[in-house]
């Protein structure tokens, strides 16, 4: 859970970290504490999970990863558990989870996403896929994605 | 833009976990040897050139309480634009890709509460009329998330 404090932190933070050479200060400033004081409450952050890092999320078709698929598996529910983590583990892989199955339409329990410079790569890490799953899995299909409509993270609602 | 060799090392260091220090980009800097000025010069062109759609600390939304989910629908070609202004109005909606499937958008609802995510999507059905198959994760299983740049 977070404090209200956290979550002004949150806030400050959610449109991104400032690109200057001390982003925190520039931050703890706007918050009115102390940047040590900041530090101290993101790294406490971090080590309870509500931080998972401190990163740049890419643009993949900017860099030339035109082609993004995201596989998707009807696999045994007995060996989900053993198959995903092998998936999970590819280095081509980039998100990989077991979700729930939505009968009659979507028939699928395995999500692991594929990216490549075009389609002819992904469908041959696809194969690979396919391969390691055998006949543990029965239906499979896969969804390129053909325009990102929306990425800014998660943002917390003003609270009244 | 095209990237140099000297651009994608930065954007490959920047996809791991920044160092929760004062100046994180000059510890950055130190280890590519690159100076700090030009780490952020370049860091701020790719931004601005949206390479980098985001940077900044990733918020596990489950760890604060709150939940994530995944959700699909089926949106005829003729409403998609009306369909999509409609669901991306929803702050909690994270992101959002079109898909080559009949189940054509694909968006993660990030909630403060689990019951957010109900609230969200419920809403979002009254609003556009079309169903919102609900994916929540059951195990993930290893997130490597960086590409090679």
């Amino acid at each position: 859970m977070i404090d209200a404090r956290d979550r002004e932190i949150i806030e400050a933070l959610q449109g991104g970290l400032p690109l200057v050479p001390a982003p925190y200060a520039q931050v703890a400033e706007i918050l009115g504490m102390d940047e040590d004081a900041l530090l101290y409450r993101l790294a406490e952050l971090k080590s309870r999970g509500v931080i998972r890092r401190i990163a740049a999320a890419p643009n993949h078709y900017k860099l030339g990863m035109t082609s993004n698929g995201m596989t998707v598996w009807d696999v045994d529910d007995d060996r989900i558990t053993e198959l995903g983590a092998r998936i999970g583990a590819l280095p081509f892989v980039t998100h990989c989870y077991e979700r729930p199955r939505a009968l009659p339409d979507w028939p699928y329990n395995l999500f692991a996403m594929v990216h490549g410079a075009d389609r002819d790569e992904v469908e041959a890490k696809r194969a690979e896929i396919a391969a390691i799953l055998g006949d543990a899995c029965r239906f499979k299909d896969i969804l390129y994605s053909t325009r990102i409509l929306k990425k800014t993270g998660l943002r917390l609602k003003a609270k009244g | 833009m095209t990237l140099d060799g000297t651009d994608r090392a930065i954007l490959n260091r920047m996809q791991d976990d920044l160092p929760l220090v004062s100046h994180p980009y000059a510890a950055v800097a130190e280890e590519l040897g690159i100076p700090e000025s030009e780490v952020l010069n370049r860091l701020t062109r790719m931004k601005d050139a949206r390479v980098i759609t985001r940077f900044g600390p990733f918020f596990d939304a489950a760890a604060m309480g709150g939940a994530f989910c995944l959700c699909a629908m089926a949106v005829p070609t003729e409403e998609f634009e009306t369909v999509l202004t409609k669901v991306n109005a929803h702050a909690e909606v994270a992101h959002n890709y079109e898909r080559t499937h009949r189940l054509n958008m694909w968006f993660v609802l990030a909630t403060e509460t689990p019951e957010g995510i109900v609230g969200t999507a419920d809403a979002i059905e009254w609003e556009t009329g079309i169903c919102v198959l609900r994916f929540p994760k059951l195990q993930e299983f290893f997130i490597g998330f960086r590409v090679a740049a």
